[in-house]
């Protein structure tokens, strides 16, 4: 860490629209730092397959109530991870670049509805979300690079679009 | 140590899978600064490969490029599990899934999606394509159109307690109830 230039955002105003994405990093690090994500993605990769949960046979079975498993997947996730968030806030911890670890609240915009309901029916479809996709294709689901290709082309029509839709 | 990759290799319950799942929101915040999300990561590689002079892909993509470093993590992960710790057995699903899915000619249950329906021949079939070509469309247009996906929304936003991730955390169920139940069993006919 040599530098601590501070980001000015300036195109803030049309990124705070989007819940999710946003140039959060304020201290610049170099490029090696990022095996970091690599190896948090490799672990969260081998648990997706393990646990079963990017299963299309298994995101089936969730939406037809026939098994507790994902709900206890996704239940127990959130449970950590708002403890996890709780013990962050509460004790004002800092990450380890000595950062404060602000998080960002989200507005709502229908788009959370609509965009959603269109998530769900892909979810229901493919059997994968945005990460899962990536670790089926890894496990050896050759033809969901198809999806992923498409989910990409989805994104960019949305980008294209995002004027025109209700929100 | 074979014992330890044994029991690696079983499937693993939602006990054991959700915690780590969930330790992934603290791990990033501490170690990066990162709120856990996935679906930014699409957007990313639009805005590098085809921004279009799209004002929505107009943003410093290279800053968001650990996002990119973890989406490939995953899919190296997917490499790892299959080189390591596969198990061959068929996922266990309940068995009226089993009998209603045989129904239309999916009967192998090995892989981690039917291999009667997601490969390169049935692309040309119509429900091939439909599942694969739209429904892919669908996760990529949806999860950007509400501002996250499973992991951004249902365990990032609700872990911090964020209603609009509540209710877009419903609108994925309920979207994945009515395509599931009522959607399709026409397109599996197909």
């Amino acid at each position: 860490m040599t530098t601590n230039k501070k980001d000015t955002n300036t195109d803030f105003e049309v990124r705070s629209l989007d819940a999710i994405c946003k140039n959060q990093e304020t201290v610049e690090t170099p490029m090696w730092h990022n095996i970091k994500y690599l190896l948090f993605g490799i672990a969260f990769g081998i648990v997706l397959i393990k646990s079963e949960v990017i299963s299309w046979f298994r995101i089936q079975e969730m939406f037809r109530l026939q098994s507790f498993h994902m709900f206890g997947v996704i239940g127990s996730a959130v449970a950590v991870g708002a403890l996890s968030v709780f013990l962050i806030k509460k004790f004002k911890i800092k990450s380890i670049q000595g950062e404060e670890i602000i998080l960002p609240e989200k507005t709502f915009n229908k788009g959370q509805i609509y965009g959603g309901l269109l998530f769900g029916f892909g979810w229901a479809m493919t059997g994968a979300c945005p990460g899962p996709m990536f670790a089926q294709l890894g496990y050896g689901a050759i033809a969901t690079s198809v999806t992923i290709l498409m989910a990409i082309v989805g994104t960019w029509v949305y980008g294209l679009l995002r004027e025109k839709l209700p929100s | 140590m074979m014992t330890i990759i044994e029991l690696i290799k079983q499937p693993w319950p939602w006990y054991v899978a959700g915690p780590i799942i969930g330790l992934m929101v603290p791990t990033l915040l501490i170690f990066g600064n990162k709120t856990f999300g996935i679906s930014s990561s699409l957007r990313h590689v639009c805005a590098a490969c085809l921004p279009a002079k799209i004002p929505f892909f107009q943003y410093d993509w290279k800053k968001e490029i650990w996002n990119l470093f973890f989406v490939f993590g995953i899919f190296l992960g997917g490499i790892i599990t299959a080189m390591y710790f596969k198990n061959d057995a068929a996922v266990v699903v309940d068995s009226n899934l089993i009998t209603e899915l045989s129904g239309y000619g999916i009967v192998d249950f090995s892989g981690l999606v039917p291999a009667d329906i997601f490969s390169w021949a049935s692309l040309a079939t119509p429900r091939g394509f439909i599942l694969m070509v739209i429904g892919g469309f669908l996760v990529g247009f949806g999860t950007r159109y509400a501002g996250g996906c499973t992991s951004g929304h249902a365990i990032m936003g609700l872990s911090n307690l964020q209603l609009p991730s509540l209710i877009a955390t419903i609108s994925f169920m309920a979207g994945g109830f009515i395509m599931a139940n009522l959607i399709l069993p026409f397109i599996l006919s197909l």
